[in-house]
């Protein structure tokens, strides 16, 4: 396995808001062109790669869908040389104030530094008082005049988290968008791994647009390509200060196997059989409603898709500070290879429901 | 006026981005030392850590002028261990605890990289999340098996960056104070002697300077030092008659704060000198804060004190904004006004 850790770094380091993957597209393509025999961009920005299986065609396709979307804030008015923000998907607005922050300008295409100003009490209202400040009364401050500003900044650009990724011990990063970039590096390295694998059935990898909004790219993907089967990655609940119970698991300590209405459950049984063939330790992780990832739109695409949710854990989600494990990165993107090269070309027609 | 470019800036981001939580200076005083030996007279660093350096004149009549600035920070301090990289801590000096989650901080000497988290948002009741995260709930974490030492401080891990007209950064108050000092030292004017106070412990109730002070036993002092910029839009657009100091309207001279009546005579020579030499200023508006100088002036039989800021916006948060310019303009009155200095100047009138 390559070291990962430069390619996770340079995600956790660029903005790629829901609606304007662009950024992190770019990064992700150049990273897959060499693993995979075709690539293309579906209709509304996913990222499609094709890594072939040496099945009799027509091949059966697998799609593993993680999102490369990231929360963050737009600019809804400006005032003077300070902007008001909205959000983009779902920000815990306590984090805000005092944020380093990147704002897109798109009158001058520049990347401007800016912070989350959070108004002295005497500018507020009294109500604000000691609680939480609302969203409309913090301001973005680029250290620009007003006149700069006005040529600069257009109600719309994005302002995105421009906090560096840390590494902490123990193969700990800790930054912004580890929710889900992360697992685009697991579907990496499950990429990597195929390549000295042999598999039966076509792997579509897809980066989907926009999870954090609408989930557009999940089922536009999933209907454009009509894979038989597909896994969404994406990050779960760690447990950490002031954060435990059932919807939250150690990190560390292994992959996340969903079970639920979102999910098929032959495939999760599948997944279990391989993950202790070659030991890769895993938790049972349940989502009893809505699982609050691509698995959810994916499974209702077209005629319906057998889906299965594959997850780690993350502390601190949707914060600027999220933070993963390393270790259980590359445990998922191995297992997802595992799973891939399990697959024999008949799997569909072994389905069976209870 | 002294030189003023990319050497001076290059000073103040690495001033910034050294850590110093009050009683902890020791990374500043550090570059201090480095900075002014070559420049000095004498240079002493006292029983608090403050750094107390002399530089004499050459004329006659001279008149000893106590420039002071404080070294260090508001931060974090950690007091207790809970075990998985995760620890406890409390606020040093004046922060507002909303500033804190979400953010990454350096701890210790090493600067061992950590993050402030917070509860997911996905995790709380729609209750929980309209209330303010508290102090208790907080931990830095160090990642899973990550140590540091009880005792040890935090100080934000914010970058250094220039934008435009301005430069943001943590730390602005005061390493903005300390770079002035360092510069004033390297270009002092020869008719006075400046006894210059790097202090200690400004942010948890001007400890150092008093003792400062009285090593000095100046004639007059001047604090230097970064006062907050409330020159934001109301939240109902009406006029900001609290703003207290803006942006790009040049040094800030006090009247009054919350703990000094500065010296008139100081405050007038002040304003007459930046007039004389077209250098932009502003009067803080009086009211509450305060800096080292309410501590000099009320030590031994009482010295004639006035202070003189850069004015910064986002006090005691993770990222302050301050205008180059102002700071230019801070160094160049304070450069001319002791050039202009007489013992006339402190006769009753």
């Amino acid at each position: 396995m390559t070291d990962i850790l430069p390619f996770l770094k340079s995600l956790l380091n660029i903005s790629g808001l829901s609606g304007f993957e662009g950024p992190a597209s770019r990064l992700i393509e150049e990273k897959w062109r060499p693993l995979v025999d075709e690539m293309s961009v579906g209709r509304v920005g996913s990222l499609h790669a094709l890594k072939k299986g040496n099945g009799k065609e027509p091949r059966p396709s697998l799609m593993i869908a993680a999102h490369m979307d990231a929360i963050g804030l737009q600019v809804s008015h400006i005032q003077d040389e300070f902007l008001h923000i909205t959000k983009v998907g779902g920000i815990d607005i306590r984090v805000l104030p005092g944020l380093e922050v990147t704002v897109h300008g798109s009158g001058s295409e520049e990347e401007l530094p800016g912070v989350i100003a959070m108004p002295p009490a005497q500018l507020l209202p009294e109500s604000e008082g000691e609680g939480v400040i609302a969203l409309n009364n913090l301001l973005v401050d680029t250290g620009l005049t007003a006149s700069e500003v006005r040529k600069k900044v257009r109600v719309g650009d994005l302002v995105s988290f421009a906090n560096e990724p840390l590494e902490l011990a123990d193969d700990v990063i800790s930054g912004h968008s580890v929710d889900n970039r992360s697992s685009i590096v697991a579907l990496t390295i499950c990429l990597e791994e195929l390549q000295k694998k042999s598999h039966a059935w076509d792997v579509w990898a897809i980066a989907t647009v926009q999870e954090e909004v609408t989930y557009l790219g999940a089922y536009s993907s999933a209907y454009q390509l009509r894979p038989q089967l597909a896994i969404a990655v994406d990050v779960t609940h760690a447990t950490g200060p002031g954060v435990s119970g059932w919807q939250t698991h150690p990190m560390d300590k292994g992959v996340g196997l969903c079970i639920g209405p979102n999910m098929h459950p032959f495939l999760h049984t599948r997944l279990k059989e391989v993950a202790e063939r070659v030991e890769i330790p895993w938790f049972l992780d349940v989502a009893p409603g809505h699982s609050g990832t691509d698995a959810y739109p994916i499974q209702v695409t077209a005629e319906g898709i057998p889906t299965a949710l594959v997850e780690f854990p993350i502390r601190y989600m949707h914060t600027p500070v999220e933070s993963v494990s390393i270790t259980d990165i590359q445990r998922t993107g191995r297992l997802l290879a595992e799973f891939v090269t399990s697959l024999e070309p008949a799997f569909m027609e072994t389905i069976v429901w209870e | 006026m002294p030189p003023f470019g990319n050497t001076q800036l290059r000073l103040l981001e690495r001033l910034c981005t050294a850590i110093a939580v009050s009683g902890d200076e020791g990374e500043v005083r550090k570059i201090v030392l480095a900075e002014i030996k070559p420049c000095v007279d004498e240079v002493r660093v006292d029983a608090m850590g403050n750094v107390l350096a002399t530089r004499r004149g050459s004329g006659k009549n001279q008149m000893r002028v106590m420039l002071d600035a404080h070294m260090d920070e508001v931060g974090l301090m950690l007091v207790g261990e809970d075990g998985e990289g995760c620890y406890r801590f409390e606020m040093i000096g004046g922060i507002d605890v909303r500033h804190l989650v979400g953010k990454q901080v350096f701890v210790g000497k090493n600067h061992t990289p950590g993050v402030i988290g917070g509860k997911p948002v996905h995790l709380m009741s729609s209750e929980e999340s309209k209330r303010k995260v508290s102090l208790d709930s907080m931990r830095i974490d160090l990642g899973l098996n990550g140590k540091a030492n009880t005792g040890d401080r935090a100080g934000f891990a914010t970058k250094f960056r220039r934008a435009g007209p301005s430069i943001l950064s943590k730390a602005i108050d005061d390493r903005i104070g300390v770079a002035t000092l360092i510069e004033i030292l390297k270009n002092a004017p020869s008719n006075v002697e400046i006894c210059a106070a790097f202090t200690v412990q400004e942010e948890i109730g001007l400890r150092g300077a008093k003792v400062a002070a009285q090593y000095f036993n100046p004639d007059l002092a001047i604090a230097i030092d970064s006062t907050p910029a409330r020159d934001l839009p109301m939240h109902d657009g009406s006029e900001n008659m609290v703003y207290n100091t803006k942006l790009g309207c040049g040094p800030a001279i006090y009247v009054a704060d919350g703990s000094t009546l500065h010296d008139p005579r100081l405050v007038r020579f002040l304003r007459e000198t930046a007039e004389a030499k077209k250098i932009p200023y502003q009067l803080r508006q009086p009211g509450g804060g305060g800096t080292d100088s309410g501590a000099i002036q009320r030590s031994l039989a009482g010295i004639p004190t006035v202070s003189v800021s850069v004015p910064h916006r986002y006090t005691h948060t993770p990222v302050s904004i301050a205008r180059v310019d102002d700071w230019k303009n801070t160094l160049k009155l304070l450069q001319a006004a002791l050039e202009r200095l007489t013992p006339q100047l402190l006769v009753r009138n």
